[in-house]
């Protein structure tokens, strides 16, 4: 990595870094994996949403995060549809990441599980 | 991928479903059955929208539409008019009572919400192990203004401004405690970052620096700007392995950007963070014992003054601040100290980070504003009392705080009133205990922690507290009197006005607070040698209703000391002397013949 020199070039690796994120219409896929989230199997969760994506030849950025603070629901995902808003599944298990690929992620169908935005964001 | 169904999503939370949520689900599948078109569209229960006030909540996608305070009998005309024909319901949509105007998509409903999440803002959504992902959410950009717009006094002010108070336990305004740390001239001074969360039930620290390091280290680099710091150091349990991880790598991006080391973003600047690691001892989380333990000595707490900000580690000025307050400190550069101090009650600003743990639905943790009530928290955010039971308490504080009971439901919560109402904010776990917690033994519990954890150094806290537990434990197994309640008040009471540091000035406030408020229990234990919420065993007896026993044989057959007698299809009888109160048979009894007394 490069050292940063100033604030404008801090600037620019924000604008390179959100235009990677959220510059190109992709399907986006985050695993909540902090401890809650490991302890109930999100790792699996990660690699089988990783294989099994790459299996049905959907192109994907999946990315590990921390949690949410939904315990009594993990594992957790989010997925966003392009051009959609991010939807948060909850009791996530390979069962049904399965239905998520095959409904939600195929075919924009809801399932049961989603856990709705109950909070301000502050951007 | 193909366009978006329209689809019917249904608020699943505890409080919709309360209030009919199941019946609306139904009637909206028969609604669309009877127009065919059950297989063209779905109806999905979801979690909380959030949104309990005006629920039951059900949402038309795509189009976002939020109909609000729907009834069963609502259903038809939502199918009829919205989804037949695309007109909204305008009688079901959300209406402010004093603007009068009409909100109908979830993003126009987004300020009714009660949760806010300015700590937790990055928490699920940036790879924490990618300083990209945190730069791209607007990370280290406070830092850049701070270090080429402000001089050290005008962060100070800013901090001061907001009204931030710190997260850790005791309140005290961040912007002060800066201020003081900024004035003591000296060679060296140091910024701690107090990471041993100790608190049972506790986790909002842990969930921070998983899920977003950098919010942490670069308010501690504007820490060190504003009081003239160059070195930061973070101590943090060694329980937290994966924090550790992260925090790491977080330090080791960092330095390779130049976000943290020698001339940062070519300010001249310089401040780097190192970790250190503690045992998980409690006191530690105590700013004198942690600063010893990172010395290497014994984590023992030391009588202030002199405050750590006169002489802290290595006898330099320093200065301790929580996790979470760390954590504030970026967006209220960015967004400005009247922007946080607009959040929250009078005399505590800002947002607080609560762990939900014990006999409540939602578990985890939320994130709302200072001065919200404990109903809302409790019944609202968190969904309520595990199995429809009544709620009893809720701990605040952890093993240092009190109990709140069903009259401080409606109090606003922030610093201030829970000190009033005999309790403390603490770092934010809040347990949940319902009908059938016996509160003596909640405060056993607590005991038995600070027991453990009393470093040993001044007597009150060592000794006095293990008479505490042990007059506690007394009047669980039923030998208590009445005189042994005033023992326990005035032990508690020279406990607290003796003791060295916070850990022994604390700890009989669970014993004090649940003599306050549940007196009565006490009394049954001493009294009547009766535990009204059935979990001490000394106190309770198992006994068979002889008139609904069938004789079956069923407990006989279960009971792992042979403690029940009887002939076949004949009342069966318990003998107490023999009984080990497991509980087992009562499991096994379909008759419900067994009941405890």
């Amino acid at each position: 990595m490069k050292k940063i020199k100033s604030p404008e070039e801090l600037k620019k690796i924000k604008a390179e870094a959100r235009e990677r994120i959220y510059g190109k219409e992709k399907l986006r896929v985050r695993v909540h994996m902090g401890t809650s989230g490991l302890a109930s199997g999100a790792k699996e969760i990660y690699d089988f949403i990783k294989s099994e994506l790459e299996k049905r030849n959907i192109d994907a950025d999946i990315i590990g995060t921390g949690d949410m603070g939904y315990s009594f629901a993990e594992p957790t995902i989010e997925v966003t549809r392009p051009g959609s808003d991010a939807v948060v599944f909850g009791n996530v298990d390979k069962i049904k990441a399965d239905e998520i690929i095959e409904k939600f992620i195929k075919c924009g169908e809801y399932v049961d599980g989603i856990l709705p935005v109950n909070y301000k964001s502050i951007y | 991928m193909p366009r978006e169904k329209m689809q019917i999503l249904v608020c699943g939370g505890t409080s919709c479903t309360g209030s009919q949520g199941d019946a609306i689900i139904e009637n909206l599948k028969l609604e669309l059955e009877a127009n065919a078109l059950e297989n063209d569209i779905r109806v999905v229960s979801t979690g909380c929208f959030g949104l309990c006030s005006m629920g039951p909540i059900v949402k038309i996608m795509p189009g976002d539409i939020i109909y609000t305070k729907v009834t069963a009998d609502d259903a038809r005309e939502i199918i009829s008019e919205h989804i037949m024909k695309g007109r909204k319901v305008e009688r079901l949509l959300y209406k402010d009572p004093s603007t009068k105007k009409t909100a109908a998509t979830e993003k126009e409903l987004i300020p009714q919400k009660k949760q806010i999440r300015i700590v937790l803002r990055n928490c699920g959504i940036i790879d924490p192990e990618n300083i990209d992902d945190a730069i791209a959410h607007d990370g280290y950009e406070a830092l850049a203004r701070v270090l080429t717009t402000m001089k050290p006094q005008d962060v100070v002010k800013i901090i001061k401004d907001s009204g931030l108070r710190g997260r850790g336990g005791g309140g005290f305004p961040t912007g002060l405690k800066w201020e003081i740390a900024s004035k003591n001239k000296a060679d060296e001074k140091y910024v701690v970052c107090n990471a041993d969360e100790g608190d049972p039930g506790a986790f909002m620290d842990r969930s921070v620096l998983e899920g977003d390091p950098h919010a942490v280290l670069e308010a501690m680099v504007i820490c060190g700007y504003a009081i003239e710091a160059h070195h930061g150091l973070i101590y943090i349990r060694a329980e937290y392995p994966l924090a550790v991880a992260r925090l790491k790598t977080a330090i080791k991006q960092a330095r390779e950007y130049g976000l943290l080391g020698n001339d940062i973003m070519g300010t001249g600047f310089n401040f780097d963070i190192d970790i250190r690691y503690g045992a998980g001892a409690f006191v530690c989380g105590e700013e004198t014992a942690l600063i010893h333990s990172m010395e290497g000595l014994r984590g023992e707490p030391t009588v202030k003054p002199p405050f750590p900000a006169e002489s802290g580690f290595r006898g330099k000025p320093t200065n301790v601040n929580n996790v979470e307050t760390f954590a504030c400190i970026s967006p209220i550069i960015l967004k400005g100290a009247e922007w946080f101090a607009s959040i929250g009650s009078e005399k505590s600003k800002g947002t607080k980070v609560f762990a939900l743990a014990g006999k409540i639905n939602n578990v985890g943790l939320i994130e709302v504003p200072m001065g919200i009530t404990l109903r809302e928290v409790i019944f609202e955010i968190g969904g309520g009392i595990r199995k429809g039971k009544k709620f009893k308490a809720a701990q605040t504080g952890g093993p240092s705080g009190g109990c709140l009971t069903e009259k401080h439901l409606d109090t606003p919560i922030d610093f201030d009133n829970l000190t009033a109402a005999g309790s403390m904010m603490g770092s934010g776990g809040l347990i949940v205990m319902d009908e059938d917690d016996c509160m003596v033994s909640v405060a056993k519990f607590f005991l038995d922690f600070t027991v453990e954890e009393s470093c040993g150094k001044c007597a009150p806290c060592r000794i006095g507290n293990k008479r505490l537990h042990e007059l506690l434990e007394h009047i669980t197994k039923g030998k208590g009197t009445l005189a042994d309640l005033e023992r326990l008040k005035n032990m508690s009471n020279v406990i607290k006005d003796t003791s060295l540091c916070g850990l022994g000035q604390s700890s009989p406030n669970p014993v004090l607070s649940t003599l306050v408020n549940f007196r009565d229990e006490y009394e049954a234990h001493v009294i009547a040698k009766k535990c009204p919420a059935g979990q001490c065993k000394d106190l309770m007896e198992y006994f068979i209703i002889a008139a609904n026993c069938v004789g079956c044989t069923a407990c006989a057959r279960v009971c792992p000391v042979g403690a029940i007698s009887g002939e076949r299809k004949e009342p069966h009888v318990i003998n107490p002397a023999i009984c080990i109160k497991c509980g087992a048979c009562m499991e096994k009894c379909k008759f419900d013949a067994i009941i405890i007394q």
